[in-house]
């Protein structure tokens, strides 16, 4: 996957979330939660489907790789290279 | 419960409901009068199509889709009750502390449909645990309906659900009037949810036990009474009523839908599922006795029944005992309408009800075309409302399984009665 298509997944695991999520002034290198209305129970919900998606475990020392949208893709990128 | 001041004296002042043909008391009424049944086939993993009540209602009225995906049916269902009621009863929190106020709701069970979709979930990645969601927890609590009502509100007393099987509802309106007598609260949401029609599970097992309604047309499938009743029809929904005290509904100036005037519940200590007459039938006379009612004084009784063989015959048997063979009471079953809503059931029936005390008709029976004789009720009105001069008294008949049963009585509201008293 491209870093792009990356970014896309994530938004649109976001989006199946919560649909209302406003993305036209979101910040790829600032938090996520700070930004959305997401809580702690939403973030795992985003490891979920990655595990469902992707079959990725992220170790729970690893979950802060994922704190904003350019973080995500960083950390995502060499493991989502093959799909 | 001679409670002579209108400090101890607990009206209902609101009704907001979800049933499987109504979203609003008004609504529901008309469609009882009407004898409308909108049960209908449903389709459940593993189970054959079977006759069901399900809920149409807007969902995202008072709660966003988020957290309409986050929390449970049983939790949005009451989010919406729960809403509809403080509205109908004009209740903005102004004049009453969301820190004295309690919910407390009344469920048959809770947690089923969450725990078989989870493994069901997990059954599709080779049952690995790691696919089980962090939501099971939140949303399996026995509180979780209740909870996600105060959530929504910011009400800030104490919530609870109440375990009373199919007596659920009436058991949460006990609850509620208990917890006004203590002092422990000003203003009560009370009520009964079911989100059941999700769980194949509840489904199989009535079907294993010979007890689930079977019928081509999924409207006529629920038959109490009926000599060819053959099972329950399995029901969502929810209601809660807002309760207050008579003297704090009086000074805002509340329309007052009728006072809980007594009370009972007891247990058969006998059987899992069989029920057993005499002790429902001690379970009204007890009511009766604490509202200070004869048996006669009663205007009409919602029967609990739910079309199974047993069941039917036995509350029957208790009503013969507890009543005779008189008119008054005139009898109705609102199951044969919406089907059983398990714990919403004695709250939404006892609902369906309410407006009899304005409009002084009895909703009928339905369904009903060769009564059983072991079922012969003299009051029974059957396929077409009754219209009487005036109904005082409603007594509300709720029962379940491992032999616990349930009786609220409402009266129509008179300011005098039982000031005297």
């Amino acid at each position: 996957m491209t870093r792009n298509e990356i970014k896309n997944v994530i938004l649109e695991i976001i989006e199946d979330i919560d649909e209302e999520a406003d993305f036209d002034s979101l910040e790829a290198d600032k938090p996520l939660r700070d930004q959305l209305d997401l809580d702690s129970m939403d973030f795992l919900d985003i490891v979920m489907e990655l595990r469902k998606r992707y079959k990725l475990q992220i170790p729970e020392e690893e979950y802060p790789e994922l704190s904003t949208l350019n973080s995500c893709v960083n950390y995502l990128e060499p493991k989502l290279k093959d799909f | 419960m001679h409670a002579g001041t209108e400090q101890h004296r607990i009206v209902i002042t609101g009704v907001g409901l979800a049933a499987p043909n109504a979203s609003n008391l008004p609504e529901f009424r008309t469609k009882l009068l009407e004898g409308r049944s909108e049960i209908r086939m449903i389709e459940l993993r593993y189970m054959q199509p079977s006759p069901a009540g399900v809920c149409t209602f807007d969902e995202t009225k008072y709660r966003r889709k988020r957290e309409n995906k986050r929390g449970t049916r049983a939790g949005c269902i009451g989010v919406y009750c729960a809403n509809e009621a403080l509205i109908d009863a004009g209740i903005d929190f102004s004049g009453y502390d969301r820190a004295r106020t309690g919910v407390y709701i009344g469920l048959t069970e809770h947690g089923t449909v969450e725990t078989e979709n989870e493994v069901y979930n997990i059954s599709q990645y080779g049952y690995n645990i790691d696919y089980w969601t962090h939501h099971h927890n939140p949303r399996t609590v026995l509180n979780n309906p209740a909870g996600e009502i105060t959530m929504n509100l910011g009400i800030t007393g104490p919530h609870y659900s109440v375990g009373a099987a199919c007596a659920a509802g009436n058991a949460a309106l006990i609850q509620g009037v208990q917890m006004f007598r203590l002092g422990e609260v000003d203003l009560a949401m009370c009520g009964g949810i079911s989100e059941c029609v999700g769980s194949f599970g509840i489904f199989a097992s009535f079907r294993a036990q010979g007890a689930l309604a079977e019928h081509h047309d999924p409207a006529r499938a629920s038959r109490p009474f009926d000599a060819a009743r053959n099972g329950i029809v399995i029901s969502e929904g929810g209601c809660v009523f807002i309760l207050e005290r008579l003297d704090r509904a009086l000074a805002r100036g509340a329309k007052i839908y009728g006072e809980i005037t007594g009370y009972a519940m007891n247990s058969d200590a006998r059987d899992f599922v069989l029920p057993y007459g005499e002790r429902q039938a001690q379970c009204m006379e007890l009511a009766l006795r604490r509202a200070g009612l004869a048996p006669g004084q009663v205007t009409i009784i919602n029967t609990h029944a739910t079309g199974t063989r047993q069941g039917d015959v036995e509350e029957c048997r208790a009503i013969r005992q507890v009543f005779g063979e008189s008119v008054p009471p005139w009898i109705n079953n609102t199951k044969s309408n919406i089907g059983h809503a398990m714990g919403a059931a004695g709250v939404l029936e006892l609902a369906g009800n309410l407006p009899s005390f304005v409009d002084n008709m009895v909703h009928p029976t339905i369904n009903l075309d060769q009564p059983d004789p072991e079922c012969a009720l003299a009051g029974l009105v059957v396929d077409a409302p009754k219209q009487l001069d005036r109904v005082d008294v409603i007594l509300n008949n709720s029962f379940g399984m491992v032999g616990i049963n349930s009786v609220v009585i409402v009266e129509r509201y008179a300011h005098d009665r039982r000031q005297a008293s």
